[in-house]
């Protein structure tokens, strides 16, 4: 018998939801073999086994958050007869003893062992993740009549499961110095959590925590002019991070329109060569990035994180870019925009939405980014008010260029390419006056392009 | 009051019961000259004769049968079966005939039987001397399973049961026979059938058991009472019927429900009153509801390491106690 434990994704991950099962018990699994999907906050990935042999349990269900080197999995290894088995170390024998007596074996296995086992028939999970959080019926049936919100109750069960005492006691504590009091207490948590929140992690249990409170207390069964659509792990890991976004950074809101003629005729006189010498599509995308980039390099306050107590300006310019799946949008980085030519910036492009369309994006493709560019022309979409990537301090959502009659200078009337570019920026850290310029710079660096601009 | 063994409150409440009622009898193998294998019947022969003790052929279905028949014909008697294993050839007699006459009479006749038979282990008994079989009757409609833990339950149960109209099975611990005694009212006194006995009462976790598990999850509770965890302990007595309103009582009381029985867990009387948690009180539960039981394995082994694997105990339930607790 081998454990497949979940791997470690990513510096600083520490933990991964479990996504589908691609393998059953059961069924024949080669060594390498895809074995389950993995969405950890910042990317979903596939984990191969490092066996090969049968799958004969399942530790971990999907949609499952487990800490890194968890057992998930266990797989009877091909060749391992009895004799492999007996000759293992003792110190495996005792893990193993030990999964089927916290329960979470699959049920093949437990039947096996309980002979063994014996009189150890009380069984149920130990081993739930910390970050996980489920009410027993009557622990929800004591917060629904009294009013009390259970995300505010400390759990003192195992793995800080709230209880039905914690519930009484709280009750109790909480009668017990009346209103001014409480109110005043309660204020102290919400600014800590407030504070906590500001590394990713942190800020994605905790949301995602207040959500599942909010769902569990829904009936059970979709009536019948509804459908109920499960909620995937990447679309929590999305809701809770759009939510805390918008929760924590007051968003404003600007857009300027730019005049993309000459770049439109610049593209169309390189597309084709381009396409033919370099094997990437030359879209308008990277003119977009790198004249941010250059309009960063000279408002550096637009790629900076909020701390509470400082903001933190980023040196590196790392410009996320937004790429929608099927179900699912991914924010791949491109790393040091600032280093690449258009050339290198389309490369970029075209090599991270391949990957993330296929879902073959690393960890290190998802993270450090300190500024989104996102293509809602792509769309069609002449107006957005995207939603900030947190912990970045902006986002700048690139409209569809329309052709439109303008009003020039001289009082001519002439048929331009216009773009919207519109930002949203968090208010903490930035007002109207710095965004305006930035914002101004990226319109006049786009409008300064010419037919003779390089490529490279 | 009179502090008396459970023995020998059995052994009274036959006795006070043939004095009062001429219609009582007792038959069974060595209940009349040997006393009984566990002394239960001692001295009754002498006092009441051969035609009301009667030592009875090895043949549990001709003991029951005849028993079957007396009652039928309007007396009361008692059926001792020498050890709950061999119980197994008159099942024949008790569920075909005994659990279905009234129902089949359509109330014209009825089977005021009472079958005795010691069960159990943890006594070096074995294979044959061990096993508890409550289960097997508990599923069947028609029938009473009582199976009580004190020495004052002992005597009122058995009054009651010798008085009710229908078959009732009466099993007895043979650990508790000679070691568990306490208060036994005196004279003509019955507990009701069907009704648990709240042992103690406590806040964090439920304990519901039966016969001689009682006294084990009693130590159990005192032990974690020192370590600040206060135990809800529900004595079922009768197995059949459950005492519905008394299981709901305690398992809401707490949230956290431990079931314990000696007899092996698969389609135990704990699977039962598990389910009826399940089914009534589901809002209440705090904690998946545990049970712990025997192994499901065939026999109580004979070797004294292997009999102790088998048999729960307190150290068992206290460890058992702890993890609810802490969940």
């Amino acid at each position: 018998m081998a454990e497949v434990k979940m791997p470690k994704l990513g510096e600083s991950v520490t933990e991964g939801t479990l996504g589908k099962w691609l393998k059953q018990v059961g069924e024949q699994v080669y060594k390498y073999e895809p074995l389950v999907e993995v969405v950890t906050d910042k990317v979903s990935a596939e984990i191969p086994s490092d066996f090969e042999g049968v799958l004969t349990a399942i530790l971990v269900q999907e949609n499952e958050t487990v800490k890194v080197g968890v057992p998930i999995a266990v797989i009877e290894e091909a060749g391992s007869g009895s004799a492999q088995a007996s000759s293992a170390s003792p110190e495996s024998i005792k893990s193993s003893t030990q999964i089927v007596s916290n329960g979470i074996a699959s049920a093949p296995q437990e039947s096996a062992m309980k002979a063994e086992t014996g009189a150890e028939a009380v069984a149920f999970s130990q081993s739930a993740a910390p970050t996980q959080v489920r009410y027993s019926p009557a622990v929800l049936k004591l917060a629904q009549e009294r009013g009390i919100d259970l995300s505010k109750v400390k759990g003192t069960g195992i793995a800080g499961r709230v209880t039905r005492k914690d519930v009484l006691g709280y009750t109790q504590s909480a009668s017990m110095h009346a209103n001014p009091s409480s109110s005043m207490q309660t204020a102290p948590t919400v600014a800590s959590t407030m504070a906590t929140q500001n590394t990713p992690e942190s800020a994605t249990v905790s949301a995602s925590a207040t959500q599942n409170t909010e769902t569990t207390s829904t009936s059970i069964q979709a009536p019948d002019n509804e459908e109920w659509i499960p909620v995937s792990a990447v679309r929590k890991t999305i809701a809770s991070r759009m939510v805390q976004s918008k929760h924590q950074a007051p968003h404003a809101w600007m857009m300027v329109e730019v005049d993309v003629t000459p770049l439109v005729r610049l593209r169309e006189r390189h597309k084709a060569e381009f396409k033919q010498r370099e094997g990437i599509d030359l879209t308008y995308l990277p003119f977009f990035i790198r004249s941010t980039v250059e309009a960063l390099k000279e408002f550096p306050i637009m790629n900076s994180t909020w701390a509470d107590d400082k903001i933190i300006l980023k040196k590196d310019i790392h410009i996320s870019i937004a790429v929608a799946t099927d179900n699912a949008l991914v924010v791949p980085v491109i790393r040091h925009a600032d280093r690449l030519s258009i050339l290198g910036i389309a490369g970029a492009v075209a090599d991270l939405a391949r990957r993330a369309r296929s879902g073959k994006l690393t960890i290190q493709d998802v993270q450090d980014g300190t500024f989104t560019v996102n293509n809602t022309g792509a769309f069609g979409s002449i107006l957005s008010q995207p939603i900030i990537n947190a912990p970045q301090a902006a986002i700048l959502s690139v409209e569809s260029i329309v052709r439109r009659p303008i009003v020039r200078d001289d009082d001519s009337i002439a048929i331009r390419s216009m773009v919207n570019l519109c930002l949203s920026l968090d208010h903490r850290i930035l007002d109207g006056w710095v965004a305006g310029q930035f914002l101004r710079s990226i319109k006049q660096r786009l409008e300064g392009l010419n037919e003779s601009t390089s490529l490279y | 009051m009179t502090v008396k063994l459970y023995i020998d409150s059995i052994h009274d409440a036959l006795q006070e019961e043939m004095r009062r009622d001429q219609g009582v009898f007792v038959v069974g193998e060595d209940v009349g000259v040997r006393g009984g294998v566990f002394r239960v019947t001692q001295g009754l022969i002498e006092e009441f004769g051969e035609m009301r003790v009667i030592d009875a052929p090895l043949a549990e279905s001709a003991i029951v049968g005849v028993a079957i028949g007396a009652a039928a014909y309007g007396l009361k008697p008692v059926a001792e079966i020498q050890f709950a294993d061999f119980i197994l050839p008159a099942v024949n007699q008790i569920i075909s005939e005994a659990a279905k006459m009234r129902y089949r009479s359509n109330n014209d006749w009825s089977c005021p039987l009472v079958v005795r038979a010691p069960y159990g282990g943890g006594v070096h008994g074995a294979l044959y001397h061990s096993q508890s079989v409550e289960a097997l009757f508990h599923h069947v409609p028609g029938l009473k399973v009582v199976m009580p833990a004190t020495a004052a339950d002992a005597k009122g149960l058995l009054l009651s049961a010798i008085r009710d109209p229908d078959p009732v099975l009466f099993f007895e611990h043979k650990a508790l026979y000679r070691w568990v005694k306490d208060d036994v009212p005196d004279g003509d006194y019955t507990v009701p059938i069907g009704k648990a006995r709240l042992v103690r009462e406590g806040e964090d976790l439920t304990v519901i058991t039966y016969g001689l598990m009682v006294h084990y999850a009693e130590e159990a509770a005192r032990e974690l009472e020192k370590e600040g965890v206060s135990i809800e302990l529900l004595d079922l007595r009768t197995v059949s019927p459950l005492d519905r309103e008394a299981i709901l009582a305690a398992a809401k009381k707490t949230g956290k429900v431990l079931i314990v029985h000696e007899d092996n867990k698969t389609g135990g009387v704990g699977a039962e009153v598990s389910a009826i948690i399940a089914e009534e009180a589901l809002f209440d539960l705090d904690a998946p509801i545990a049970r712990l039981c025997g192994p499901d394995i065939p026999a109580m082994p004979f070797n004294p390491p292997q009999e102790r694997f088998y048999m729960v105990n307190s150290e068992k339930i206290a460890q058992a106690m702890r993890k609810l607790a802490a969940f």
